[in-house]
């Protein structure tokens, strides 16, 4: 990046930002790498891939039985159906909330997540105190996204690795049977497909 | 292998304060740092093994103290100079100079 002269210098480049900067100016000089082609990656994950994907997968999902059935047998297929595919969701796998049966996503290990259908996990997803509690005390995490289930659901939690991620196929909120499947893409969260979020009824 | 980010079941790390809405990226070094990552990757430098690999070889400590994107830092730094693409001190002076004209 170019250091573009004039802007008031509130505080010194941190090592970090050093760090970064010296990395990337390196690799330019070298051509290894374009910067401009940097720029052009980020903006795709900052504008194009994201949980709207996933919300399009998942409302179709309920609006089209047929699709639900291909989405649960054979996942990578059907999501690549509506144009999402590539890098980290090579090997999809969907995972239904019933009546019984809750399932929440972690990677205890690292980050591992959907990228063409969430984009790019949060914060909080890839820290230490989510990945740690999540495997153990699901219902304390729950409780911390403000989400309460009934004693007897099941919670089924699970750790995602460099091959397979996983998304949640949330239960369709009561109350949203005359919706289209673009107003119910509207509905869906992006926690709601990770499974810290129970979608309200409408 | 056991090691620090194996971090499932482990107790006292503090709430996950979970946000609904928070920017991709927090600053713009990180939007760098993942552009990067994503450009070194697609330029075969290495696979996404290795590069996990080398953020596990992290001192614990340092792995616990520091944020998401410095791990993909630290990672980038280990396998660009263990592969010879880059040397140490290359990097230092660079980012002497770059410290220079920021100053």
């Amino acid at each position: 990046m170019p250091h573009d002269h004039p802007h008031p210098h509130n505080k010194p480049l941190s090592d970090v930002e050093l760090r970064v900067k010296a990395l990337e100016s390196i690799l330019t000089e070298k051509e290894l790498i374009d910067p401009e082609a940097i720029d052009l990656i980020v903006e795709t994950y900052e504008t194009k891939i994201g949980p709207r994907n996933g919300a399009r997968v998942v409302a179709k999902a309920w609006s089209d039985p047929a699709y639900k059935e291909r989405l649960l047998s054979d996942t990578t297929a059907a999501i690549s159906e509506l144009g999402f595919s590539g890098v980290q969701g090579e090997d999809m796998v969907v995972v239904e909330n019933t009546e019984d049966v809750h399932n929440i996503v972690v990677c205890t290990l690292c980050s591992c997540y959907p990228w063409p259908t969430l984009g790019l996990p949060p914060v909080w997803y890839k820290a230490a105190p989510y990945r740690a509690k999540v495997v153990k005390d699901p219902r304390g995490v729950l409780d911390e996204f403000g989400v309460s289930l009934p004693e007897e659901t099941e919670i089924r939690v699970w750790d995602s690795n460099a091959e397979l991620r996983y998304l949640v196929l949330p239960k369709r909120p009561d109350g949203t049977d005359g919706m289209s499947e673009e107003q119910l893409a509207e509905i869906v969260t992006r926690d709601a497909m990770i499974g810290t979020d129970v979608l309200a009824a409408h | 292998m056991n090691g620090i980010h194996d971090l499932g079941g482990m107790d006292g790390l503090g709430p996950i304060n979970p946000t609904k809405d928070e920017p991709r990226f927090k600053d713009d070094w990180e939007r760098r740092m993942f552009g990067l990552f994503v450009s070194c990757f697609a330029g075969g430098h290495y696979n996404v093994d290795e590069f996990r690999h080398a953020i596990e070889r992290m001192g614990p400590a340092h792995y616990l103290e520091t944020s998401y994107y410095e791990h993909w830092l630290a990672s980038l730094e280990t396998l660009l100079t263990e592969k010879g693409v880059i040397t140490q001190e290359e990097l230092d002076a660079r980012k002497k100079h770059i410290a220079m004209e920021d100053a």
